[in-house]
């Protein structure tokens, strides 16, 4: 860039847009957005505060569709239960997932050999529809033919085969291992890219001083991969909180058996469009309302702790 | 623990590393200096490699078993759980894609995803590149505004969506879908574009405008093909999850001649339960263009994925 062309960006003429011919290149864009995404938005937080006849919408209630939720029948007992699930999802998900995939990246970045290959195979079930994913699943655990079953009769361990699905104390840990496996490529990518973000004569020096690898794990990798830890834990939440398909693939809209496999987004699903309750408008976008509000409160406090611990550590 | 510490470096970076690496003498560093920090004893070495294969093996299996238990008929899936196609079967495909009508929800989704992708990236150009070369005050709050659309939650909108397609008339066609797919590819599509458009000098505008080209004309046959990487990854990026996306299409979607194919599946699986083959079949039919475009483009998407992760 030489100085002449800056100061003349500078005062708008040369390189820049003027402000009408920028407006028509937005504008397509801007009245599709408008209509399908910021339209929806508003009229979301409205939809909560009213009482709803079906899909005549009734009078202003404030917060009496939020009170409900903890109230009233089949919310109270549903909604803690579904939002338990969720919870463990996320932390099952931060001890499987994450922590393997930072492991498998930490091996994979010091490979040359098939690296690509090794980055292609552990990605693929990420590409998958998560409902192809739930539904293979399924039928790989299938007590008639599953595969697993027969793994485990092939490898002598009979007694360990059981109908997986068919039982609350297993379904919702086959939910949160099925998640794991589609979407352990992630952590690995991102956690991979991050340690190649590392210097290497970080590391160097470290050995030379006698450090051994656990140390210089503990010591280097970990402070400088921090930030990405960050990053990757709050969109696991994220991902953990909005979880759909998969439970849904597994256990139905009801999550069965015996809500074993319920999650927040089923309750909603069910509220909105299968219980044909009159007021199933205005306590649905309570629910979804609560959701986000549980999805956006925890996404700041972790960046903050995130950050705060960024800052001691440097 | 022997350990050889090496402290040569070319200062390649990991990813740059030219692909056939020779095999090394064991006992001498070499002199390329691509393998970070100090070399792993051989013991290590082989424990690694162990762990990498058996992960892969846990990752890629299931998929396979899904495309060779396709290719058998269900009396060979019941007998024997585990074992090879060795004598394929395609049946199980005709009926997938004929009775069980995966031959429409594949044209369904196939369309709307193409129309959605074409679309939003259309409309996503013109907007990041109007945004990237202006220097209004107005139209940095017009790009936050597309920017915070990352954060919306699907569920939040979904029942106002749904009311609002009921009232244009556009519940359960496909028409419908691509507006909303494209409306929520915008804030991802603009967010990227944009970083791209502004690394570009304004010369080149400045350049084409003196030999007379207008702001159109400069934004096609100048700017356009300068962000093809860009575009290529945008693609990409909006291809796989409108592909993969079932919510949707799942409250969106009433008429079963409109079903794309994740919807398909969920009535699929209700109505064939006892005929395993055919569930295998129609997984695959669902599963093949995602990993016809991840063969085609590896390098695009963990490339894409791990965009600007480096620091």
């Amino acid at each position: 860039m030489s100085t002449s062309v800056r100061v003349r960006k500078r005062q708008g003429v040369s390189g820049a847009l003027p402000q009408r011919v920028a407006w028509l290149f937005i504008l397509p864009a801007a009245v599709i957005f408008s209509i399908f995404v910021l339209y929806p938005m508003g009229t979301a937080l409205t939809y909560a505060m009213f009482e709803w006849q079906g899909t005549n919408r009734g009078g202003f209630v404030g917060i009496e569709n939020f009170l409900k939720l903890f109230t009233e029948e089949p919310y109270r007992t549903q909604i803690p239960r579904a939002f338990l699930h969720n919870f463990l999802l996320f932390g099952a998900a931060m001890i499987v997932q994450n922590s393997v995939g930072l492991f498998l990246a930490e091996l994979l970045h010091r490979r040359k050999k098939f690296k690509r290959l090794f980055q292609t195979l552990f990605t693929m079930p990420y590409l998958v529809s998560p409902l192809v994913v739930g539904y293979l699943w399924s039928l790989m655990l299938s007590p008639l033919f599953g595969p697993v079953n027969a793994i485990l009769k092939l490898i002598g361990l009979e007694s360990l085969a059981q109908p997986w699905l068919g039982q609350p104390s297993t379904a919702i840990w086959v939910v949160v291992l099925v998640t794991a496996w589609q979407w352990i490529g992630f952590p690995l990518l991102l956690y991979g890219a991050a340690l190649g973000g590392i210097p290497q004569e970080l590391e160097e020096a470290a050995s030379l001083d006698g450090a051994n690898p656990w140390q210089r794990f503990t010591r280097i990798t970990f402070p400088m991969i921090l930030p990405i830890i960050g990053t990757v834990s709050v969109l696991t939440f994220i991902g953990a909180m909005e979880a759909f398909p998969i439970p849904y693939a597994l256990g139905g809209s009801a999550g069965s058996p015996a809500g074993a496999t319920d999650v927040m987004s089923l309750v909603f699903y069910r509220t909105s469009f299968e219980s044909g309750a009159t007021n199933a408008i205005g306590v649905s976008s309570a629910i979804a309302i609560l959701l986000f509000l549980v999805i956006f409160g925890f996404s700041i406090l972790f960046t903050r702790w995130f950050r705060r611990t960024e800052r001691k550590l440097f | 623990m022997s350990q050889i510490t090496r402290t040569t470096s070319d200062g390649n970076r990991p990813g740059t590393e030219i692909k056939t690496a020779p095999s090394e003498p064991i006992d001498r560093a070499s002199a390329r200096g691509k393998r970070r920090g100090p070399r792993p004893s051989l013991g290590a070495q082989f424990m690694s490699s162990t762990v990498l294969w058996v992960y892969a093996f846990i990752a890629i299996t299931p998929l396979l078993l899904m495309l060779m238990n396709s290719f058998r008929t269900n009396q060979e899936l019941a007998t024997q759980p585990l074992g090879l196609p060795l004598s394929p079967d395609f049946s199980s495909y005709q009926r997938a894609w004929i009775e069980a009508s995966f031959s429409t929800y594949f044209v369904n989704s196939l369309v709307v995803t193409i129309a959605s992708v074409v679309l939003s990236t259309v409309v996503s150009l013109l907007a990041a590149y109007g945004l990237a070369r202006s220097q209004s005050k107005v139209l940095q709050v017009v790009e936050s505004i597309f920017v915070s659309g990352l954060m919306m939650p699907v569920y939040l909108m979904i029942v106002p969506i749904f009311y609002l397609l009921d009232s244009m008339g556009m519940v359960s066609t496909r028409e419908g879908l691509i507006l909303v797919y494209t409306a929520v590819s915008i804030p991802f599509s603009v967010f990227v574009l944009g970083a791209f458009f502004r690394q570009l000098p304004l010369e080149l505008e400045e350049a084409a405008r003196i030999d007379g080209a207008g702001p159109f004309r400069i934004f096609w046959a100048v700017m356009v093909p300068l962000v093809r990487p860009a575009i290529a990854t945008v693609i990409i990026f909006r291809f796989v999850p409108i592909w993969n996306d079932f919510f949707y299409p799942l409250i969106l979607i009433r008429d079963p001649s409109k079903y794309t194919l994740p919807v398909g599946l969920t009535s699929f699986f209700g109505e064939y339960q006892t005929d395993w083959s055919t569930l295998f079949a129609g997984l695959v039919i669902a599963t093949l263009p995602l990993i016809v475009l991840f063969l085609l483009a590896t390098k695009q998407i963990v490339a894409g994925l791990t965009a600007g992760m480096g620091k």
